[in-house]
């Protein structure tokens, strides 16, 4: 799916939090949303997911206005930064859920769902796991079980909120490459915002640097290093943290 | 003075002597046992003094009969619409923003800093025969004052709290992002607070509906200003206890209220049931 953000701003009180920011994600787009804490991300998302509503500016899926469509009625696949995962469901539950809610008319019969619900376990690697609940799990696995949440509704965009925020630099590591063969794929189009430059100059398409509400340059990987359209951006990606320099090649 | 080599076992700061536990702990119990379980001994071996038949007799006898049934219903009316209210406005307060949050919040907890007298009179101001709104009931033939529904009023006054206090802290500290994940999800409003919200919950909402019940069907001070104390009528059984102790029925008054006891009882080993079971569920708040 095509997402076009056109001049969007959202405010809490006086202060903007998302400052007139316009983005395109392409169809089976791979974008990173990179940014020193506090410049916007999680609220550009939730703009994109419906969660918040912009003062200014128009979303477009596929060149339909959505700036005002409710959150239910987007279809979009939403892994939030801690998870959120329904405490009182099991593993399979969780990931039955979006597809349980739907009204009968468009429901998949249960059958069907058991069947989806099973595949995506198999998919996450979570064969086994399906009758816990999400406090028996690590957060490795919590985190693939919000994935696999939110692909069950078959998503027309999937947003990741610092899919790896709480897990270690090496189960980083190893999961990075598997979401990015299940993006490929599964045809996904996704947003990933992350704190990390080496993760997303490594797995995005293009990367987004955002910079207090505003974005300051969108570009692939090169772009951004060899053309940096700002000083913020050339000083961004300069202090690379030590240890993303030493695994990064 | 601190750290001198020799030391002895290692001691947490906050452990003190065994003298001291002994002493503390000795007191404390000694105390329960004066303050609490004596009386409640007290309640029951009185009420059996003259056998077991005189118990059930004084049990059966129409009266009291008819205060264990006024009860029953004030509790049944009172405690589910509470139960509803309370639920509605911890989840108003926990879940959202709005204008006179802190007003409402205010509101929910008066019942508690209220005198139960004072409530009564309140309502008896308003909707007694000489009250504010009085005559207009009257002339639409709507009793409340010496009636079950002002006894209904009076009690949901003085239990509002219980269950929205026990729910909002909870509420608020699960947040929201369970309910905005279910939203994204697909699920409308309504599936959100039934499949997300309320199971998240359920066992400090029956924590809370347990408190409420016993405190309705023992609320003794507004019913009674509300009551009028007409036997077989409006007498609860807190209040039937007190007009057969003003009798000097005294085999009588503790046999009703050894039944309040037990309520109590159950209700205590119910709650103590839910503590253990569920403890962490419920335990954003404890301080009942
Ligand atoms: N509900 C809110 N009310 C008021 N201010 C908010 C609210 N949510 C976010 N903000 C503010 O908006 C700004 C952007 O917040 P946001 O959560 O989008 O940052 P972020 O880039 O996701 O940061 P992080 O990397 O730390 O997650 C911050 O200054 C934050 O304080
Ligand atoms: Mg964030």
């Amino acid at each position: 799916m095509a997402l076009e953000i056109d001049r969007v701003t959202k405010r809490f009180g006086a202060f903007p939090a998302v400052q007139s920011v316009s983005l395109i994600v392409a169809p089976g787009e791979f974008l990173a949303l990179l940014g020193p804490s506090g410049s916007g991300k999680t609220t550009l998302l939730r703009v994109v997911g419906g969660l918040d509503v912009p003062e200014e500016g128009q979303l477009r899926f596929d060149a339909q206005d959505m700036t005002l469509t409710p959150a239910r009625e987007r279809r979009v696949g939403f892994v939030f930064q801690n998870y959120a995962l329904f405490r009182h469901m099991t593993v399979a539950q969780n990931i039955a859920f979006g597809l349980d809610v739907r009204p009968s008319s468009t429901r998949p019969p249960a059958r069907e769902i058991k069947r989806r619900v099973q595949a995506l376990l198999a998919r996450m690697q979570l064969e086994d796991m399906g009758a816990r609940y999400p406090s028996q799990l690590s957060g490795g696995q919590r985190q693939r079980v919000a994935l696999a949440r939110a692909l069950a509704i078959e998503p027309r965009i999937l947003l990741l909120d610092e899919p790896f925020g709480a897990l270690d630099a090496k189960v980083r590591k190893g999961l990075r490459q598997w979401l990015r063969t299940l993006h490929d794929e599964m045809k996904l189009t996704t947003i990933m915002v992350t704190h990390d430059q080496e993760e997303a100059l490594a797995l995005a398409d293009r990367v987004a640097i955002m910079n207090a509400g505003r974005i300051e340059q969108v570009g692939t990987a090169r772009e951004l290093r060899e053309t940096p359209a700002t000083p913020f951006v050339r000083d961004f990606l300069d202090d690379t943290p030590s240890h993303a320099q030493g695994s990064g090649i | 003075m601190t750290a001198s080599p020799p030391r002895k076992e290692f001691h947490p700061p906050t452990r003190e002597s065994f003298a001291t536990r002994v002493v503390l702990v000795s007191v404390a119990v000694l105390y329960i046992s004066l303050f609490l379980f004596t009386p409640l001994i007290a309640v029951f071996t009185e009420g059996f003094r003259n056998g077991v038949d005189a118990f059930l007799n004084a049990i059966v006898e129409k009266d009291a009969l008819a205060a264990v049934k006024l009860t029953f219903i004030v509790a049944g009316i009172a405690v589910p619409l509470n139960s509803l209210f309370g639920l509605a406005a911890a989840w108003a307060i926990a879940k959202h923003d709005f204008k006179g949050k802190s007003l409402l919040i205010t509101l929910i907890d008066l019942p508690f800093s209220v005198s139960p007298v004072i409530s009564g009179l309140v309502y008896v101001l308003l909707f007694g025969a000489h009250g504010f709104l009085g005559p207009t009931l009257d002339a639409l033939g709507i009793k409340i004052i010496f009636t079950t529904a002002g006894l209904v009023l009076a009690t949901m006054f003085v239990t509002f709290p219980f269950v929205a206090r026990e729910l909002i802290p909870l509420m608020q500290e699960q947040g929201v992002s369970e309910e905005e994940a279910a939203i994204s999800l697909g699920a409308s409003g309504w599936q959100t607070f039934w499949n997300v919200t309320l199971p998240n919950v359920r066992w400090a909402l029956l924590y809370g509906v347990l408190l409420c019940n016993a405190r309705a069907m023992g609320e003794f001070g507004a019913v009674s200003v509300v009551s009028g104390h007409i036997r077989g009528l409006t007498n609860t059984m807190p209040l039937h206890v007190e007009i057969l102790y003003n009798e000097y029925n005294f085999a009588a008054a503790f046999a009703v209220a050894s039944l309040l006891a037990l309520l109590a009882l159950v209700t205590l080993v119910l709650k103590s049931a839910l503590e253990w079971h569920y403890g962490e569920e419920i335990a954003a708040s404890h301080r009942h």
